[in-house]
């Protein structure tokens, strides 16, 4: 297809990699209903990718594709080079794409630190037996990974609720939570939907940060959701624009934003 | 010296995440190990053993499977007694057909056959959920008690349909039978619970009880993340039908003796496992023994008040008993979902401050 080789700049200087992920074609209807139609694009490794769109404009789902959560009616998805075939939701995760919920989706009758060492069960290989003694492998597992997850709730500030039930989080908290999972999985692919949703504006300052951070600092390819434009305009490399299930625009945010029809999606247009 | 974390530092991951990360729970813990190993075997006699303690050790490990699979698998299941049944006409089975072998090997094989018909059940949990997996493990529960009394190659074409423990020993003491000592009935079980509750710990603890819980608090999420929910529901019913049989097993060989199926294992049995599960609080292994404790106890000092303090007939205390486990389920529901392990953990924060509260 395109040049999927050489790396690009992007306006934001970041270094983006290769083709990652490639939709094409697209389409997917539920019934009578098309939620996407034939809708293709890429994300390159590195890069922070965002769709956007008015309300019903077919996001989520296409999130959802991304996250094998839908199985498109027509169209492929290419994963790293190989075209991925019809998977459970469980076995997607195992290839590294994670993801946040709209509405938050934790655990809430677990600790903050057991639900950021869910993020990591399908990088935690050792058996039942093992396990009930607490034996070798087992244990020193638990260690390793407890390791690696002091790292991110270092990183995402959240040391002092690390015993705290789920349940008794506020919001805004709760999301942060819901990152620290979603990265402790090392994903190849992090999908966001919608992470500064219901949030003030020092909340979504501090997740702005968050989300830079995390593709500076691990270089996590992003694909996120979000109604906020001063947000998506700020973070993102590149920016697919959905109306009504169809793509209307794809780009860098300067180009995007000057576009005639992502214009008139947002702000109607003038019938005669 | 008061009940705290202060100053009570740790410096690696493992201190950190070990069962009992306060010091004088740790001390309570070690204290209540060297009773039971120490000092009850000498002086227990058979009341105290029939009564109290070989009932309490028996129905705390039933719990502690029933609360797995409820309690941190968030399976709903009412086929506890049938499984219990399963453990109990196999290691009858395994006892009449290999008398040599020694009794815990019986009863650890017991508990691995009630595994396999545990997952068997287990596995319309894949479709069904809530109140309609609950009916589809009644149905194992009274397909088993009829399959046990139907077929007479379970109870070994006995005339009265019932099964009998004969005498087995363990390192040439007696376990089953009539020749054997309370202390003896009571170690056994006590380190099988030992072990067990051991068990059940560490799986919840690690990645195997972040699945199941993962599962229980929401199922989509968990499937979203990598939990593959088949092997997750399935390995739920299998840990806890593993020793959900064991307690069964031991029942029926250490305790009661002789056993029918309908008595022994019936619907009631289902229910007050499941009841000492609520009362002692859901997701908890402490809860499972709060709980056995309390509905193993509460007939015993109710009948030595009622009946022997107060001198009433021994129907009308036991009425009375049914009356107050009653109202207790409906308070524990309405007041304290998590039952008495809740309790006992608001009480431990409460201490932790205390005498400063602010």
């Amino acid at each position: 297809m395109k040049d999927t080789g050489a790396g690009i700049t992007t306006a934001e200087g970041g270094s983006v990699g290769p083709v990652l992920m490639e939709l094409r074609n697209i389409t997917l209807r539920f019934g009578g209903v098309v939620a996407i139609k034939d809708i293709s694009f890429d994300i390159r490794e590195g890069e922070i990718r965002a769709i956007i769109g008015p309300n019903g404009a077919g996001k989520s789902s296409m999130l959802n594709v991304i996250s094998g959560f839908y199985v498109p009616t027509e169209g492929e998805v290419w994963f790293r080079g190989e075209k991925r075939g019809p998977m459970k939701p469980y076995q997607v995760a195992r290839l590294g794409i994670a993801r946040t919920f709209q509405n938050i989706a934790l655990f809430d009758g677990m600790s903050v630190l057991d639900n950021i060492m869910t993020g990591r069960l399908t990088l935690m290989h050792s058996g039942l037996l093992s396990q009930a003694m607490w034996w070798g492998k087992a244990a020193a597992e638990e260690d390793e990974h407890r390791e690696k997850v002091e790292k991110i709730i270092d990183f995402l500030e959240i040391q002092n609720i690390r015993k705290t039930p789920v349940g008794r989080l506020p919001y805004g908290l709760k999301k942060r939570v819901e990152l620290a999972r979603a990265l402790a999985a090392e994903p190849k692919i992090l999908l966001l939907d919608e992470p500064m949703a219901g949030m003030n504006v020092e909340e979504k300052e501090d997740m702005c940060r968050f989300i830079l951070d995390v593709n500076d600092e691990f270089g996590t390819t992003t694909v996120l959701i979000e109604h906020d434009m001063g947000v998506v305009m700020d973070l993102s490399d590149r920016v697919v624009v959905m109306d009504y299930g169809r793509k209307i625009g794809d780009g860098p945010p300067d180009e995007v934003r000057n576009n005639q029809d992502v214009i008139d999606a947002y702000l109607g247009v003038a019938h005669a | 010296m008061f009940y705290r974390e202060a100053g009570d530092f740790k410096t690696s991951y493992r201190a950190d995440s070990q069962t009992f990360p306060i010091r004088l729970d740790r001390m309570g813990y070690v204290a209540a190990l060297v009773v039971a190993y120490g000092i009850v075997p000498f002086v227990i006699d058979d009341y105290w053993a029939n009564a109290v303690f070989v009932p309490f050790l028996i129905y705390a490990i039933a719990a502690i499977g029933l609360n797995i699979l409820v309690g941190y698998a968030g399976q709903v299941s009412l086929g506890t007694g049938g499984f219990m049944a399963v453990g109990a006409y196999a290691v009858y089975k395994l006892m009449t057909a290999f008398p040599d072998v020694p009794i815990l090997i019986h009863v650890l094989l017991a508990g691995g056959i009630t595994a396999a018909v545990g997952v068997l059940f287990g596995l319309p949990s894949l479709r069904i959920k809530g109140f309609y997996l609950a009916v589809a493990t009644l149905a194992a529960q009274f397909f088993l008690v009829w399959l046990f009394n139907k077929v007479p190659w379970f109870y070994n074409y006995s005339a009265s349909g019932q099964i009998t423990a004969p005498e087995r020993t363990m390192f040439g003491i007696f376990i089953t039978g009539a020749q054997t000592t309370a202390a003896a009935k009571y170690l056994f079980c006590l380190i099988i619970l030992t072990l067990v509750a051991l068990m059940a710990r560490n799986l919840t603890r690690g990645t195997v009880g972040r699945k199941w819980m993962a599962i229980r608090d929401m199922d989509i999420a968990a499937e979203i993340i990598g939990v593959n929910p088949l092997s997750a529901k399935v390995t739920a019913f299998a840990v806890s039908s593993f020793f959900i049989g064991i307690a069964g097993a031991l029942l029926f060989s250490v305790y009661l003796g002789a056993a029918e199926v309908g008595e022994a294992f019936g619907i009631n049995k289902s229910f007050l496992i499941l009841f000492m599960v609520i009362i002692g609080g859901l997701g908890s292994i402490f809860g499972s023994f709060a709980g056995a404790a309390f509905l193993v106890l509460l007939p015993v000092f109710l009948k030595n008040v009622l009946v022997g303090g107060f001198g009433w007939p021994t129907d009308v205390a036991a009425h009375l008993e049914l009356m107050i486990v009653g109202a207790l389920i409906v308070v524990f529901l309405i007041v304290e979902p998590h039952g008495l392990a809740q309790l006992w953990r608001i009480a431990k924060e409460k201490l932790r401050l205390w005498p400063f509260p602010h």
